[in-house]
């Protein structure tokens, strides 16, 4: 039990990547594929991840990081022989990135629109490359051993080109309905309409892929397709479809934040399907036991990833509260609260000679003396050095003050 | 008998693109590095002109912090799918490095991955949080992101000391066994002068990129109140940190003459054992010795063991194919050392005006020098790391495991190679447009008028 928790995480990890980065995937998926007309649209897409796609993104490297600590050997396997579709993924991922940072600095024109097409079609690639990679490991291609499969044949096969497609309507199908929300919440009944009939749309395409893909799996990866249909199989199946139907509904009902939640289920519910249709083997001939890493590192990541959730759960609530509540809408903020006034502090000549006697002493301690304890004061001498000095000295001199600087300006 | 044979028969896969995996990664660090300098030292630099502005509620110095805040966002996110690379290149290039030692290190970027969650979250918060946040609170919001700034680079140095100095487990059948993390971590004494040396770099490169913009401006002629005080702020982080880098950089020396005395040996080119050994300045290391080179007698066995008559191992305590390219590591050597001198020196100047005449320097020479310190800084630290990984070879483990038993199999390195090289100089070209488009943003009103 203790060698799955890992998994465990993982499948968190992947979930709540597919969702969240998915949506802010989709956003950019909509920006590529509205008209030049309908620029609201463009940015309020490209408004609602500000926040937030950082935070979103770093699933990905949570995925990964406990992937390799975890299960080594199946994360060698994995990256060396699917190492063409995950480089196409980061590259798309860079580009998105940039164009997303570029375009925050560039007014709407020719230029923008091209930025939104980089950013656009980025955003299409890395799901598809991601899903395909997903594709490839459900359909037992991913032999165990370094580059042991296929480069190519292992994920533009049947069931990695339908996990790959599936995964890009998804994320769009996300993002229609994730943006209903934030425009409902921004108060735009133009824009609220305009994502509701998006939703929809995207919702029942979404759905026709996935019974698609279950078709290929059918032919393709039939172990999945007995996984599926046998034991805990169907439940996840049906939670998926549930998930979907009720998303549907509630965006009739303009019932978006429920809507949210819905769409989030309809996905999860799909990963939780291949894992348990793919339990107990991670890769072919390798079982999760077998791949897991030994006891002690278990336990470590184990313990390590508990107290990084009690860090991390209170700041990602405090996060999409502050984003879902709306306080980092565009608009005029409330204002900042007038700061008084005060008197600097002179600098005291006598704080320098501290900090310099500091460096002498951890100068001499660090050079001088041969033994860890000589070594650690005067490092600690240095660090006190810095500290000291460093307020006095990072205030700088104005013409105005009464250490009066009168250096010209060129 | 049967298991030795098959082990001689067994054919190692053999990847013609070696050096090319080997140079990808390096490309890809030396773009990630001073993400990471900016990750590790700009959050403290940002918040200490916040903290000016609620303690003086002089406006100027909220202008400063967000300002720079934008700035910060920029690099991070550039950091962010940077370093995204680098945690697949782990896998997609050295599969066997993560497959077999990945349980031992792995906790290290598990570790990391959580603080850069921490760092994503508040920076969202912080960066979006002027004006709808508290004062307070949104100072408060900045400090995890210093806090998780730190930390999390000292988990990568962590894994980093580990490759250089490993323990914390035992090979069996090329596996590793007895594994524990948090010894093989933290318990190592290769980890401490890393990190001290590394954040101290960071602060270097940090501290005079960001005020060489402002020598820069100056040398344009725009020098008013914003931009002396925006210069201040990172000057004075740089010109502390230049001097005590020296002192600290004597310690990282004499661990690694103690702990990996080849790699000293090629750093200082000493092909043979050698009994007093003398320390040379500049020169080419050819057939066992250093020629053409300055040579000051004794002076190694000085600084390294602290004594001139020690003996200093050399090169050949090993066979040829344990040892790392010299020139490539001793020439990365000497190019930092001298940097980081020039650096000092620099900062001496700045603090002896500052100190004794309590005004910033006047010549213009100094802010010449100043905007010439930025990139040097940054080539030091890619010089230092150099030292640090290619005295390392031909080790991926340090004495465990061979870079070439790590590498992949795959074909399509060089496919990758240039396709990256082209990415990451389109990325480059981006950061620096949105970087010029930031700066040319007018000042506010308010701080624009305050006198």
């Amino acid at each position: 039990m203790l060698n799955e928790l890992p998994l465990i995480f993982i499948l968190i990890g992947i979930a709540a990547y597919a969702i969240l980065a998915g949506a802010d995937f989709g956003a950019g998926i909509w920006i590529l594929l509205s008209r030049r007309a309908e620029q609201p649209i463009r940015d309020h897409a490209r408004h609602a991840m500000g926040p937030v796609w950082e935070a979103n993104h770093v699933w990905l490297i949570f995925v990964i990081v406990l992937c390799w600590t975890a299960y080594p050997t199946a994360l060698a396997s994995i990256a060396s022989t699917l190492s063409v579709p995950l480089f196409l993924g980061v590259i798309g991922i860079v580009l998105r990135g940039t164009a997303y940072s570029l375009r925050s600095q560039v007014d709407s024109g020719a230029l923008a629109t091209r930025i939104e097409r980089v950013l656009g079609l980025s955003s299409i690639l890395t799901p598809f490359a991601f899903g395909a990679a997903a594709g490839a490991i459900a359909s037992g291609r991913v032999p165990v051993g370094n580059a042991a499969g296929h480069s190519f044949s292992s994920w533009l096969s049947p069931s990695g080109l339908a996990i790959g497609v599936l995964s890009v309507a998804t994320s769009w199908y996300l993002a229609s309905v994730y943006l209903a929300a934030d425009a409902q919440r921004v108060g735009d009944a133009a824009l609220v309409q305009a994502f509701r009939a998006r939703a929809v749309l995207s919702g029942v395409l979404a759905g026709a892929l996935a019974l698609g893909a279950l078709v290929v799996v059918h032919q393709d990866a039939r172990p999945i397709w007995d996984g599926l249909t046998s034991g805990w199989g169907p439940l996840a199946l049906s939670a998926s479809a549930v998930g979907g139907v009720a998303t549907l509904a509630l965006v009739r009902a303009a019932r978006y934040e429920a809507a949210r939640f819905a769409a989030a289920l309809a996905v999860a519910a799909v990963i939780a399907g291949w894992a348990i249709a793919q339990s107990p083997d991670l890769l072919p001939g390798l079982t999760v036991e077998q791949a897991a890493a030994g006891h002690a590192t278990i336990v470590a990541l184990v313990i390590g990833v508990v107290v990084g959730l009690v860090v991390l759960a209170p700041s990602l609530a405090l996060l999409f509260s502050l984003t879902l509540g709306g306080r980092f809408d565009p608009g005029p903020g409330a204002g900042h609260a007038g700061v008084r006034e005060r008197p600097s502090a002179s600098t005291s000549s006598a704080r320098l000679w501290v900090a310099g006697g500091c460096l002498l002493a951890g100068t001499v301690l660090t050079v001088l003396l041969d033994s860890t304890l000589g070594v650690a004061l005067g490092i600690a001498c240095l660090l006190a050095f810095m500290t000291i000095a460093f307020a006095p000295l990072a205030t700088a001199p104005q013409p105005g003050d009464d250490a009066g600087d009168p250096t010209p300006v060129p | 008998v049967d298991d030795v044979a098959g082990g001689a028969i067994r054919v190692m896969p053999v990847q013609e693109y070696l050096n090319q995996a080997r140079q990808l990664q390096a490309l890809s660090l030396t773009v990630h590095i001073p993400l990471v300098c900016f990750g590790i030292a700009f959050p403290s630099m940002v918040l200490f002109a916040e903290w000016r502005w609620l303690r003086t509620g002089d406006p100027l110095y909220r202008e400063i912090a967000r300002r720079w805040s934008k700035v910060m966002l920029t690099l991070f996110a550039v950091g962010v799918v940077t370093g995204t690379i680098l945690s697949f290149e782990l896998g997609i290039l050295w599969p066997d490095f993560v497959g077999s030692f990945g349980s031992v290190f792995g906790l290290g970027f598990a570790l990391e991955g959580f603080s850069f969650f921490l760092e994503a979250i508040f920076i969202g918060i912080y960066v979006y949080g002027w004006e709808r946040l508290s004062p307070r609170a949104h100072l408060l919001s900045g400090l995890p992101i210093a806090l998780a700034g730190v930390l999390g680079s000292t988990f990568v140095i962590a894994v980093n000391a580990w490759m250089n100095h490993p323990g914390g487990f035992h090979v069996r059948n090329g596996k590793a066994v007895d594994v524990h993390p948090w010894a093989a971590l933290f318990g190592n004494s290769f980890l401490w002068h890393e990190i001290v040396h590394m954040y101290l770099a960071a602060y270097l490169v940090c501290g005079f990129l960001v005020s060489g913009w402002y020598a820069f401006c100056f040398l344009r002629g725009r020098f008013a109140r914003y931009e002396r005080a925006a210069l201040a702020i990172p000057l004075a982080a740089a010109a502390l940190v230049a001097p005590v880098q020296i002192v600290v950089g004597d310690w990282a020396a004499r661990v690694v003459a103690e702990q990996q005395p080849v790699k000293l040996a090629a750093i200082e080119g000493l092909g043979h054992t050698t009994k007093g050994a003398p320390e040379h300045l500049l020169g080419w290391y050819e057939k066992g010795e250093v020629r053409y080179g300055i040579a000051i007698p004794d002076m190694l066995s000085l600084l390294a063991k602290h004594d001139p008559n020690a003996t200093v191992a050399g090169l050949n305590v090993v066979p040829p194919r344990d040892r790392p390219p010299i020139n490539v590591v001793r020439i990365a050597f000497q190019t930092m050392v001298g940097i980081g001198t020039l650096l000092a020196a620099l900062a001496a100047f700045y603090l002896f005006v500052r100190v004794r005449t309590r005004r910033l320097p006047r010549s213009r020479w100094f802010y010449r020098a100043l905007l010439a310190a930025g990139p040097l800084s940054f080539v030091a630290l890619v010089c230092g790391w150099i030292v640090t990984e290619v005295g390392r070879q031909p080790w991926i483990v340090y004495g465990v495991m061979r870079t070439t038993q790590a590498v992949t199999s795959a074909h399509g390195i060089p496919v990758g190679y240039a396709t990256l090289a082209v990415v990451y100089l389109g990325l480059a070209l981006a950061v620096a447009w949105v970087l010029l488009r930031l700066s040319r943003t007018p000042l506010s009103e308010e701080s624009a008028h305050a006198q």
